[in-house]
């Protein structure tokens, strides 16, 4: 017997639609295999990861907390991938995001009143797009792979990260911790009521402006022009370079916004360690969103649950927290392979059809 | 002589695409240590004949000999056992490899890259195709890359060398460099089929020529005692075309004009524009003929705008220059442009026809991007109109470019840019791949608008067509376009010997008179 992938004459509506869910379906048989293979009654296993978060207000408020960054990055993400442009370096552009914003508190610590906040989100939105230029640039004038580029800056805005906070903007009162001074008052994001701060809204905004630019202007119908067919966006006149360009900005400068929301509220100082891979899980919250907003707002919620989940099952299943990045690989690659079926169908081959090619 | 005196015979072979004759009867005859020249139009059936040979086609019918014995070739690998080996226009060569470990991957045997590199050595020096076995391919010449092609055939020691249109890619030096080997390849006895439209090369090397027009050979000859006139003829086939009286209003205004345009080739398989000079205009249509890759493609881009030229004065549209503009400034002076590719250049094959409409005019109709804000209403209506007035026939109310059928796209892509009614339109091979009512449809509407006074250029290979579309007809070669004459002084046999570059040479002696 064999398995062929046959190429479908039309891209099949039905798989569009049902391949993400096929995919979470599949990531929950994994996970449950998962759990079984350590000896932990799966059931019980995807309840405390995937349904316990949602029963507790405290934990839905953490999901939106978590949320916020994730689908303020993917969905910049998203319009990038749309266009063909492959920036893998969020994670990057949101540590310098956080760098870039947290200059005015650290150099002016006693600063207070709201002019710094918009500073702040100002500087760090401005971190991030510029950080995201470098590989733009890098494309267009050399034509650098921008995967492999994007990719290395990561490491590069890290490690920067990691000597400012243990050199020169370590706080002196801190006991020697690598951390900056806490920020406090105005250089913190006001919050609604509980945990969810004005990072949430940003995202919000986000979702609502891109998925209108997609949907109603010339710059979303440019963008998916140049994802589809570039020689055709020649010809409209569009510009590949100019676009490239955009996408890095416009991704950059969101997952910069990130970056400083996420210090200005849930970590509230600079630190080694500001995101738990947040970048990184955005590419998957973009693709599993169908690179489309509103969809990457839904993906968010879940790949956010995916970091709650991980914590619980940690706490309750003494389990290592790391679980959460072993799901998110998964998924990632269950989406990607179920895509597969919206331009393959899969059909088995029986007997002894395949030896009369063979014979040629 | 008797037939086994042949190394190669292909006896009455019919291959069927369809309901296309590719090759309609075909008898061809190799004998040893003969350069044997295989002429035709594009479309002619060249390829498929030949590509039959190399055992990548089978044929519908008719009989294969090799040395006197009837054989079936089933895949290029029993070709090369054969002693066939194939030289083929574009290369597969891996870039990033060195020459020894490309020829390497295309032997048979244990891999033993000093020997082979020795061996590579050894052959290209014998035969004057100078190759440094350890050079990566990347740094290459076009030139180069062809002899790594060449000396793999040879190392599996063919007797029968099949090079298809092997100088299309090379400068003259390099292809009197490749005739030197050719020659002396069949001073040893091996035979070369050498398929060329370029008569002058195959009047020098070859000893015998089989001409194919429409999948059927019209000829058999000595080239050496024809002149380029009569096979161009012969290939062309010279009485067919009945010409037509110029009907064109004399004395428009110049709407259109190429003055020294010149562009570098993007690649390295683009042809260098050289100082193209052309006027049109309103109310005339003028033709561009010539064979394909000989930089149609790259004047469309250069007349266009998808590649700006360093010189403003290079091209005017209505008298004022616009050399470095861009596609859409040109759009804005009042020209519109139809590229050869409908699907992935002319159209996005996965967009709704509407949204293709937005394509080309987004920056020209204010009303369909106002403020940056698309019109949806606006394409629907135009995308309505177009398909309306153009006949074009599609099996939903607004389906993806790609569902439509090759002449119902052309007439939407065509239709699209008629219904702005330009005053200068460029079109790239208009009714290539259309059915026959299509494209009486489209050339309809393209001399329609040259009367109603605008300036029309097609550039098409199509003889046919240009002898029922044109008032004046020029020439590309090599990336040289030949000067526009009245369609009415112009046969099938001026175009044939044009085609194969004989002005190339006349403006070389200009140059050197100047």
């Amino acid at each position: 017997m064999q398995l062929i992938l046959e190429k479908r004459s039309d891209r099949s509506a039905f798989f569009a639609v049902a391949s993400p869910f096929l995919a979470l379906l599949l990531t929950l048989l994994a996970g449950a295999i998962i759990f079984a293979s350590r000896g932990i009654n799966p059931l019980e296993g995807l309840y405390v990861y995937f349904v316990e978060p949602l029963t507790q207000l405290w934990s839905v408020e953490q999901l939106i907390v978590k949320a916020t960054p994730l689908v303020l990055i993917g969905v910049g993400l998203a319009v990038c991938y749309m266009a063909n442009v492959w920036n893998i370096g969020a994670e990057g552009q949101l540590t310098v995001g956080a760098i870039a914003g947290s200059i005015a508190p650290v150099l002016f610590p006693a600063w207070q009143d709201p002019s710094i906040l918009v500073v702040m989100l100002v500087m760090g939105t401005l971190g991030g797009a510029l950080y995201g230029l470098i590989p733009g640039l890098l494309k267009t004038r050399f034509n650098a792979n921008e995967i492999l580029t994007s990719l290395m800056l990561v490491y590069v805005a890290q490690l920067f990260l990691d000597w400012l906070v243990r050199g020169p903007w370590r706080d002196p009162q801190g006991f020697n911790f690598p951390v900056t001074k806490s920020f406090e008052g105005w250089q913190l994001l006001p919050t609604f009521g509980g945990t969810i701060h004005l990072g949430a809204l940003f995202a919000l905004l986000a979702c609502v402006a891109l998925a209108f630019i997609m949907a109603k202007t010339l710059k979303g119908f440019e963008i998916k022009v140049m994802g589809n067919a570039p020689r055709a966006g020649r010809f409209a006149g569009f510009s590949r370079d100019r676009m490239v360009i955009f996408c890095f900005l416009l991704s950059g400068g969101l997952a910069g916004l990130a970056g400083i929301c996420e210090v200005a509220s849930v970590v509230g100082k600079l630190q080694p360690q500001i995101s738990p891979g947040y970048g990184f899980a955005a590419i998957i919250v973009a693709f599993l969103g169908r690179l489309n907003p509103v969809g990457v707002l839904v993906a968010g919620l879940l790949l956010a649950l995916s970091y709650i989940g991980g914590e619980a099952a940690q706490v309750t299943l003494g389990i290592s927290d790391k679980i959460a990045k072993v799901f998110q690989g998964i998924l990632l690659f269950f989406i990607l392979s179920c895509d597969t079926l919206i331009l393959y169908r899969i059909r088995f081959e029986f007997g002894r059809a395949r030896s009369l090619m063979a014979a040629e | 002589m008797t037939a086994p005196d042949y190394l190669l015979e292909a006896i009455d072979i019919v291959k069927v695409f369809g309901t296309l004759r590719a090759n309609d009867g075909v008898t061809l005859r190799v004998a040893p240590g003969e350069i044997h020249a295989f002429l035709g139009e594009n479309g002619a059936g060249k390829s498929t004949l030949v590509k039959m040979i190399y055992g990548s086609l089978h044929p519908t019918s008719g009989t294969i000999k090799w040395m006197g014995r009837p054989v079936t070739i089933p895949n290029p690998n029993a070709a090369r056992k054969l002693g066939i080996g194939m030289v083929f226009q574009h290369f597969s060569l891996f870039d990033a490899l060195s020459v020894a470990e490309n020829i390497s991957l295309a032997m048979p045997g244990t891999f033993d890259l000093a020997a082979l590199s020795e061996k590579i050595a050894r052959v290209s020096k014998e035969y004057g195709l100078p190759l440094n076995p350890s050079a990566t391919v990347a740094d290459l010449s076009v030139g180069e890359r062809q002899r790594i092609e060449i000396v793999r055939c040879l190392l599996q020691e063919p007797k029968l060398l099949i090079l298809d249109e092997p100088t299309a890619v090379l400068t003259p030096q390099e292809a009197d460099q490749l005739f030197v080997t050719l020659k002396r390849l069949a001073s040893e006895g091996c035979s070369v089929l050498y398929i060329s439209h370029r008569l002058e090369e195959v009047k020098r090397l070859c000893h015998k020529a089989t001409i194919l027009r429409h999948g059927k050979v019209v000829a058999s000859c000595d080239p050496a005692k024809e002149t380029a006139a009569s096979l161009a003829r012969l290939m062309v086939g010279g009485d067919v075309h009945a010409v037509r009286a110029a009907k064109a209003p004399a004395g428009g205004a110049i709407r259109f004009s190429l003055k020294d345009a010149s562009l570098q080739p993007d690649g390295p398989f683009g042809v260098e524009l050289k100082n193209i000079n052309l006027d049109v205009r309103g109310g005339e249509v003028v033709a561009i003929a010539g064979v394909a890759g000989n930089g149609q493609s790259e004047l469309f881009d250069a007349i266009s705008g998808e590649r700006p030229l360093s010189q403003n004065t290079a091209v005017a549209i209505d008298g004022k220059p616009c050399g470095t503009s861009n596609i859409i400034e040109r759009r804005k002076m009042g020209a519109a442009f139809v590229p050869e590719e409908r699907l992935g250049h002319g159209a996005v094959p996965v967009f709704p026809l509407s949204e293709n409409v937005v394509l080309t005019r987004h920056s020209d109709d204010a009303s369909l991007a106002a403020r940056g804000v698309l019109d949806r209403h606006q394409a629907d209506s135009i995308s309505e109109r177009v398909i309306k007035t153009y006949d074009v026939r599609k099996g939903k109310p607004d389906p993806e470019a790609r569902s439509l059928s090759g002449g119902n796209l052309q007439k939407f892509v065509m239709g699209r840019e008629l219904d702005r009614k330009p005053k200068v339109l460029v079109v790239n091979q208009p009714t290539w791949g259309v059915d026959a009512g299509a494209a009486a449809t489209i050339r309809q509407a393209l001399i329609d608008l040259a009367r109603s006074g605008s300036a029309v250029v097609v550039i098409s290979q199509d003889l046919d067509e240009i002898f029922e579309l044109a008032d004046r007809i020029a020439v590309i070669s090599r990336g040289q376009l030949s000067q526009a004459q009245p369609a009415h002084e112009m046969t099938s046999e001026k175009i044939g010997l044009l085609m194969a570059g004989a002005h190339e040479k006349r403006e070389m002696a200009h140059a050197a008179h100047s």
